[in-house]
């Protein structure tokens, strides 16, 4: 087991290297000079743009900047924004635990939702309400997130007003200093009266939005390994011992059912940080997702380059995780690979 | 393909060696023996197909649109950037406004209906060039590193694992931040995005068929092995990939719908769904029909196209089929 873990785990590394290649190379394949484009119309004077393609390392053969960059990723060093002058990571830092919030908001909504709509449309096959969820599943897999959360703000917002349209946190009323970053946390620690129920209602509109599209995937995973389970002979023993339904489905089928839906959980974070890209951007949550949004219209191309890879490491670290984990719990795979 | 020498000497051993395979997902096989001869496998393919009635009604409302986007200037009012500055956010007909334009207008006057109706042009032409062009490479990718192994399929899959690897949006938005915001870069990217799934099934299908004895036997007889590759395997490949591509139409266009609502899209004044839906942003309070009708232009059309796939992956492929 320990040799397929370090299999795994050098498996991982030429997918490293390869983002780091292509995010390079990406940047370096947007037309015009980096530093002639931030000059703009103004120009530049040629020994002090040859001086600041020096600075930069522009001058160097590629392959140098390349190493160069690559060193610098392997330090923490991910380029510095070139509206902001603040190291990426350090603006990414700050933005990432927004993001964070919000997907594991979104997560559990779909998580809380759709486990249970799948298991009761399993045990009620063909019933009504199997074929309604199975309706809203391919609805919500269907659906343009961005149209949704427009219609969500649309009739929640400004037709019965009940949450508020954008951001995470009331501002005018409610003002402390970040401390986790999660402003579920920072708000419960800052002692002010209201200040959690705002992070929440803040909160409640954009974890539906992101949280459709898992849910209706949880929702049809659950569903069909719920099937599969219960057909097994080991339920139908659990049955006629007499064991009560709610037994039966809820401790003998669920356990099992659940194996699969943990890895499709599991994979759905590529999902939820592409979903936040447009959630946050409906929402003006400020997250990662809008940030790179904003670092396109801005030509922030350091941003961007550094942004891309750290989302995408993060998704490729967070699925490792996951793979190693469902093999370290499921003892079939342990055994025969 | 029925007279084929090749295909008709390998199919001599094949219902031995490949009991599971079904009859529609091996057309030789099909015609020549499992079917009995009075039905077509066509007429197979229909009453398997048929059976499922929400295919059928996705069959329907995916032949209206494609209708629609193709006698797109018999059928629209207007022209889709005609701005008409006189009737500038008017209701449609049932909130009150005029026949003339019965979806009413946008911010600049321009007939939503008319609008909505190219805009199935340009999604429909998105999703189908994503289709076919993911399709062709993933096939030329898919059964390369099949047949040839070695460098090229290391190669192959492992930049296909990258891709993976990227949150699709993501890495979207990092090609058309390249390319430039644009209509066919739109496509660009999204091919880009969806390509791995189509080499991935493809190698994984004709890997599947190449230890068969038809394979073999084609190979003793002399066949070539382009020949091999796209006439003798690739054929039997098909069924999971029609289902894929079926299925891979609505991706691209949700995808390439995000783009544009994004801004990194098609551009103004094209009348591209997601980029009419950024546009409505701002007048949710006053005029709710421009944000409503074009999202959900995009998910009747993902929703049919979804229902269709799923009555395709029934009838083509019964191991595929969901319990």
């Amino acid at each position: 087991m320990f040799r397929f873990f370090l299999r795994r785990v050098a498996l991982t590394l030429p997918t490293f290297v390869a983002l780091m290649f292509v995010t390079f190379v990406a940047v370096r394949l947007v037309p015009g000079d980096p530093i002639e484009a931030r000059t703009g119309e103004r120009g530049i004077a040629p020994e002090r743009l040859a001086m600041l393609r020096h600075e930069l390392g522009l001058d160097q053969p590629v392959w140098q900047q390349f190493l160069h960059y690559a060193n610098g990723i392997l330090h923490g060093d991910f380029g510095v924004s070139i509206v902001t002058k603040t190291p990426i990571l350090h603006e990414f830092a700050i933005l990432f635990p927004a993001t964070l919030e919000l997907a594991f908001c979104g997560l559990i909504f779909a998580i809380v939702l759709g486990i249970p709509a799948g298991v009761i449309a399993a045990v009620k096959r063909g019933s009504i309400f199997d074929h309604s969820v199975m309706t809203v599943a391919l609805a919500g897999y269907s659906m343009p997130i961005f149209w949704w959360g427009l219609l969500l703000i649309m009739f929640m917002s400004e037709y019965l007003g009940l949450t508020p349209v954008s951001g995470r946190m009331d501002l005018i009323n409610y003002y402390f200093e970040p401390v986790t970053g999660f402003m579920l946390i920072d708000s419960l620690l800052s002692d002010q009266e209201g200040a959690f129920g705002a992070a929440v209602s803040h909160l409640i509109l954009p974890s539906i939005v992101l949280g459709t599209i898992p849910l209706a995937v949880i929702a049809r995973m659950t569903r069909s390994s719920m099937l599969e389970v219960l057909s097994e002979d080991y339920v139908r023993t659990a049955r006629a011992k007499g064991l009560s339904p709610l037994r039966v489905v809820g401790l003998h089928a669920l356990r099992n059912a659940l194996i699969p839906v943990v890895t499709v959980i599991g994979l759905q974070t590529g999902t939820l940080l592409a979903g936040a890209v447009l959630t946050e951007t409906i929402f003006a949550w400020p997250g990662v997702g809008k940030w790179l949004i904003e670092s396109i219209s801005r030509r922030d191309y350091p941003a961007l380059q550094g942004g891309i890879m750290l989302i995408s490491g993060i998704v490729i670290l967070v699925n490792l995780i996951v793979d190693l984990l469902y093999v370290a719990i499921n003892p079939r795979i342990r055994h025969g690979g | 393909m029925a007279d084929d020498p090749v295909l008709n000497a390998a199919s001599v051993p094949s219902p031995a060696s490949s009991p599971a395979t079904s009859p529609a997902s091996s057309p030789a096989d099909a015609l020549i023996e499992t079917v009995p001869p009075e039905i077509s496998p066509l007429r197979a393919f229909w009453s398997a197909f048929s059976e499922n009635r929400g295919a059928v009604l996705g069959l329907a409302v995916v032949v209206f649109i494609t209708l629609l986007a193709i006698f797109a200037p018999l059928l629209a009012l207007h022209s889709p950037i005609e701005q008409f500055r006189e009737h500038v956010l008017l209701p449609p007909v049932w909130a009150g406004g005029i026949w003339s334009f019965p979806f009413g207008t946008d911010a600049v006057g321009r007939d939503v209906l008319s609008r909505l109706i190219y805009g199935a042009r340009i999604s429909l032409g998105i999703g189908l060039s994503v289709m076919l062009v993911s399709v062709a490479v993933g096939i030329v990718l898919g059964l390369a590193s099949a047949f040839l192994r070695g460098i090229v399929e290391v190669v192959v899959m492992r930049v296909m694992d990258l891709v993976v690897a990227i949150p699709s949006l993501v890495l979207a938005i990092l090609v058309v931040a390249v390319l430039g915001p644009s209509l066919t870069n739109t496509i660009v990217a999204v091919t880009v995005v969806y390509l791995p799934r189509y080499v991935r099934l493809v190698r994984a299908a004709a890997m599947a068929e190449l230890s068969k004895e038809y394979v073999v036997a084609a190979q003793v007889a002399g066949v070539g092995k382009l020949r091999l590759m796209f006439v003798t395997v690739l054929p039997n490949c098909l069924a999971p990939l029609i289902v894929q591509a079926a299925l891979g139409i609505s991706d691209a266009i949700l995808e390439a719908a995000a783009l544009g609502f994004l801004g990194l899209g098609a551009q103004p004044p094209t009348p591209e769904w997601g980029a009419m839906l950024a546009d409505s942003r701002e007048f949710i309070r006053s005029a709710p029909w421009i944000v409503t009708l074009p999202g959900l232009a995009i998910l009747v059309t993902v929703v049919a196209i979804n229902l269709m796939g799923d009555g395709l992956r029934d009838a083509l492929d019964p191991k595929l089929r969901r319990s």
